[in-house]
């Protein structure tokens, strides 16, 4: 599962300001990651937190009028330009056969008027001449290795006789048409039910595996994250609060957010409250100054307010955490335990 | 509204509807306060023509016969008698039709010509110049009477420049193009107005939809984005909206006819209204009718053929 | 504002998203078309309402002497019709009568159309049904042909164009307003007042009714602009106003006859309908962005 190869995607102090009625929305606010070759990197954080922000960034699919970007956003095979002001031309270029993105919502994610094999069709076509035979073998062959059932017949359906996962499936096959290196997929299981999630998370990791792609996998659920992922990135308002591998990140969580996080996680066998955390997340339009978490913080002092905040290693190899006071919260917790509290 | 359910049911719905016209309009008769025969017959009132004429409306007869007089008589094909023309009704009607109809089908093609492109245009670059402009040309043009613009549209282009002729129906196909291009103009710049605006808001609305960003994510090209995905279900919106307002399109040629001096069904109503040839007023109101009726069936099996969710059940 | 070379990457973007996000907020703004209907809609009703001051001669007097005369001609700013009536006092007089048509027409057919979809609505049912069925039934016909038949049945009159629009067009109101009320039946405001255990007529009236108004209203600007022209389109056709009364389609249909030598006769009355559509329309279109923007 890791063993990752050489960077294939940069991001470098990406912000995304939306300009909406009510203000300057900074719903990207200087954010970095990397994802590396045959590499499952996972974005997590609650509802607004800016990661849907990030991923459409990065493909460049914001609707146009609203969005200033600043920033890089590096594809290393392309060359060392940042995409983010790339031509229309190149960055058709670029989807579908180097990137690609599953969004949130099959149902609204498909054209209702036109049948899905004609959508498959479409892709499958984008980036290779192929004679209608071999494009519809293609077409009819992804269905097939996305566990679509009697693919061939299939073709010629609406979205509206899918259900859900099958449509979710569908979506993936699509992805997938034109052999991307990089798939972004935003909450690919949110919408479904919680036996299909399953299936397409086993499915996106089946086809990872098999294709050696990289992917980038956002959701608001850490057991998600957790299962499939290879390291993880933690985004809180717009900020990357936390990054790391799974494992170092599962066992020392160093943000008092991750923590909380993990914490809220329902452990199996556990009776009583489920632990959440108290508070919403601010507002990204008067975005406050000091440490965006401090209102929820249960480490919180007054220098946390007006600290610049920026990411601090922790120690552990390419594991950093936003968060000023994290050595001496570690030193606290570990005394905790230490002293028979559990 | 469409009709959603099986095609069985939609024609049963149209049977009725179409039985309903014919109650509608024979009842527009039975309005005219006082003695129907003299106010038909107006000065040529004499004896003898005011019994065929209280025979002809059965008048002394309970009210349900004379429906089914009338409706015997439909069904014969026999809309009544003219009085002005001294000939079957449904004669009269028959040769002022070709006119309208061509006019209504010129009328609703330049409509489409004109308004698509600009309401996807404007659609596309909302707040744009062209937006902006055919904003204020369509609110504009909205608040003018069909009948002045024609006359407008005289003054301008056959008056001042003998570009068009002023009146006529003109002969041969290639002359009925030309001597109803103004006609046709004025009916379809009234026409464009709605179906700008609806285009364009259809287009505002596709444009976000999340399936239009997967296309863009397969890496075609954004043309065919647009024509495939973003045109193809803007207009489906769109149909609708043209179907309804065809119907007040017709009402348009009514005027535009008298205008330009076009033989056609519009110029017939009013002369008979000023005529007092009910039997014809009843019979081109029908036929009006029958017509705006096959116009809807013709929008709903449009938007069936282009949107498949349209057959199904999925509820009102 | 730090200068540009100083700034970080996110003042920068600050400055620019800020600039257009600025663009976007102005309430002012929003208003403006909803304001300047209503100022030319004011501008309108004034000029009409005080005809008799702003205009010395009457809309039938007869000036012998200046026939046809072109507009600013001396005392007659729009010019004189062919006999010699000036026009500027025709249209402001006319005015009365569409503007009449505009307000009178448009309310009653509101009011009735209203009450009707929203009992449809609400009851459901067979009422619905039926009432559904009739208003199918009217959409079938080309409203200007059925007015037509009716005006000619009844016999060319202003009021007898009131009547056939009050039987015609209250339909347009019923259908929009039945839509609503099925989807606003289901809202938890309106489940919630009925679990209170208020009477259907007070849900209807004052729970339903508020909240669902804004789609009529809007519609019953177009309906005005709508009507302005249909009483504009029966006096051209010589079916509503008669003569000599100065209304103004039939002005314009005068004014044809005269095309060729004397523009001014048919184009003024039709500048005036065009004013008037024109400010409905505004007020039409204000307040649905206005209504818009709220519910955002």
């Amino acid at each position: 599962m890791t063993g990752a190869g050489a960077p294939l995607l940069t991001v470098r102090d990406l912000r995304s300001y939306l300009a909406t009625s009510q203000g300057v929305v900074r719903a990207v606010d200087g954010v970095s990651l990397t994802v590396h070759e045959a590499e499952v990197l996972g974005i997590v954080g609650e509802s607004g937190c800016g990661k849907t922000v990030t991923c459409r960034t990065i493909m460049g699919l914001m609707p146009a009028g609203t969005l200033h970007a600043s920033g890089e956003v590096i594809y290393h095979p392309h060359g060392e330009r940042s995409i983010l002001s790339a031509r229309r031309a190149e960055l058709e270029a670029l989807r579908g056969a180097q990137l690609a993105m599953i969004f949130q919502d099959p149902m609204t994610a498909l054209n209702p008027v036109r049948s899905i094999g004609d959508q498959l069709l479409e892709a499958v076509t984008s980036h290779a001449r192929l004679s209608r035979a071999q494009a519809r073998a293609r077409a009819v062959g992804l269905l097939d290795r996305v566990g679509i059932p009697a693919p061939a017949r299939r073709m010629r359906d609406y979205p509206f006789q899918f259900s859900g996962g099958m449509l979710q499936r569908a979506l993936i096959a699509i992805a997938l048409a034109s052999s991307p290196r990089l798939l972004l997929a935003d909450e690919p299981t949110t919408s479904l039910d919680v036996i299909i999630q399953d299936q397409i998370l086993s499915l996106l990791l089946e086809l990872q595996q098999d294709t050696g792609m990289s992917m980038i996998l956002v959701s608001h659920d850490l057991a998600v994250i957790t299962e499939v992922c290879d390291r993880i990135v933690v985004m809180y308002a717009g900020q990357v609060v936390e990054e790391g591998t799974v494992a170092d990140i599962i066992s020392a969580p160093r943000h008092p957010y991750t923590q909380a996080l993990l914490d809220a996680l329902p452990q199996a066998g556990q009776r009583g409250q489920l632990r959440s955390i108290r508070g919403s997340p601010p507002s990204l339009i008067d975005v406050p100054d000091g440490c965006r978490f401090a209102p929820r913080c249960r480490y919180v002092t007054d220098d946390c307010r007006s600290w610049e905040t920026k990411l601090i290693e922790t120690g552990e190899p390419e594991h950093t955490a936003r968060c000023w006071r994290q050595h001496e919260i570690e030193r606290a917790q570990a005394w905790q335990q230490g002293s028979g509290s559990a | 509204m469409s009709r959603f359910g099986s095609l069985p049911r939609r024609l049963v719905h149209l049977v009725i509807v179409l039985f309903g016209i014919t109650l509608v309009t024979f009842f527009l008769l039975r309005l005219i306060p006082g003695d129907p025969a003299l106010a038909i017959l107006g000065s040529s009132y004499t004896h003898t023509r005011a019994v065929a004429i209280d025979n002809f409306l059965g008048l002394n007869k309970p009210i349900w016969t004379q429906y089914g007089l009338f409706m015997g008589r439909l069904f014969h094909g026999n809309l009544g008698f003219s009085f002005f023309y001294n000939e079957p009704a449904t004669t009269v009607i028959a040769q002022h039709i070709a006119p309208t109809l061509f006019l209504v089908v010129y009328s609703a093609v330049l409509a489409a010509l004109i308004s698509f492109p600009i309401g996807f245009a404007a659609g596309l670059h909302r707040g744009g110049v062209l937006d902006q402009s055919s904003r204020i040309f369509f609110t504009l043009s909205f608040a003018m009477p069909a009948f002045w613009l024609g006359i407008i549209l005289i003054l301008l282009f056959s008056v001042h420049v003998h570009a068009f002729p002023i009146s006529g129906f003109g002969s041969g196909f290639i002359g009925h193009l030309y001597y109803l291009f103004l006609p046709a103009l004025t009916i379809a710049l009234g026409f464009s107005t709605v179906l700008v605006r609806s285009l364009r808001s259809a287009t505002i609305a596709t444009l976000q939809a999340e399936f239009v960003d997967t296309a863009r994510m397969k890496g075609i090209r954004w043309a065919r984005v647009l024509w495939r995905h973003v045109f193809r279900n803007a207009i489906l919106s769109v149909v609708a909206v043209y179907g309804v307002n065809l119907a007040y399109l017709i009402s348009g040629t009514v005027l535009v006819e008298n205008v330009f001096s076009l033989p056609g069904l519009g110029t017939l109503l009013v002369n008979s209204v000023s005529d007092r040839d009910y039997p014809v007023v009843q019979g081109v109101t029908l036929l009006f009718a029958v017509i705006i009726v096959g116009i809807n069936l013709i929008t709903d099996i449009v938007q069936a053929a282009l949107d498949p969710r349209v057959g199904q059940e999925i509820g009102a | 504002m730090t200068a540009a070379w100083a700034a970080s990457p996110s003042e920068l973007l600050m400055q620019a998203a800020t600039k257009a996000a600025g663009r976007r907020r102005s309430p002012v703004r929003r208003r403006l078309t909803l304001i300047a209907g209503l100022v030319l809609l004011g501008i309108a009703i004034l000029a009409v309402v005080l005809a008799p001051v702003l205009v010395s001669q009457s809309p039938t007097t007869i000036d012998a002497v200046h026939p046809l005369a072109p507009p600013l001609t001396s005392g007659h700013l729009l010019g004189t019709d062919q006999y010699g009536r000036d026009i500027l006092a025709r249209i402001l007089y006319g005015g009365r009568i569409d503007l009449a048509i505009a307000f009178g027409a448009t309310s009653v057919t509101l009011v009735g159309g209203t009450f009707i979809g929203l009992v449809a609505g609400y009851l459901g049912g067979r009422v619905d049904n039926i009432l559904m069925r009739l208003v199918d039934l009217f959409f079938a016909f080309p409203f200007l042909v059925l007015i037509i038949a009716i005006v000619a049945m009844l016999g060319p009159s202003i009021f007898n164009m009131f009547i056939a629009i009050w039987i015609t067009s209250w339909v347009s109101y019923a259908r929009i307003m039945r839509a609503q009320t099925v989807v606003a039946k289901k809202q938890q405001y309106v489940l919630a007042a009925r679990a209170l255990g208020y009477g259907p007529l007070r849900v209807m009236f004052r729970h339903i009714l508020p909240n669902t108004a804004s789609a009529v209203i809007i519609f019953s600007m177009v309906d005005a602009v709508g009507n302005i022209i249909l009483a504009a389109s029966l006096g051209f056709l010589g079916l509503g106003a008669q003569p000599p009364s100065p209304e103004w389609g039939a002005m314009i249909s005068d004014g044809q006859n005269y095309i060729l030598s004397s523009w001014w006769l048919a184009t003024m009355p039709g500048l005036a309908v065009v004013f008037v559509g024109v400010a409905f329309s505004l007020i039409g279109d204000g307040l649905a962005d206005l209504l818009r923007a709220g519910e955002r």
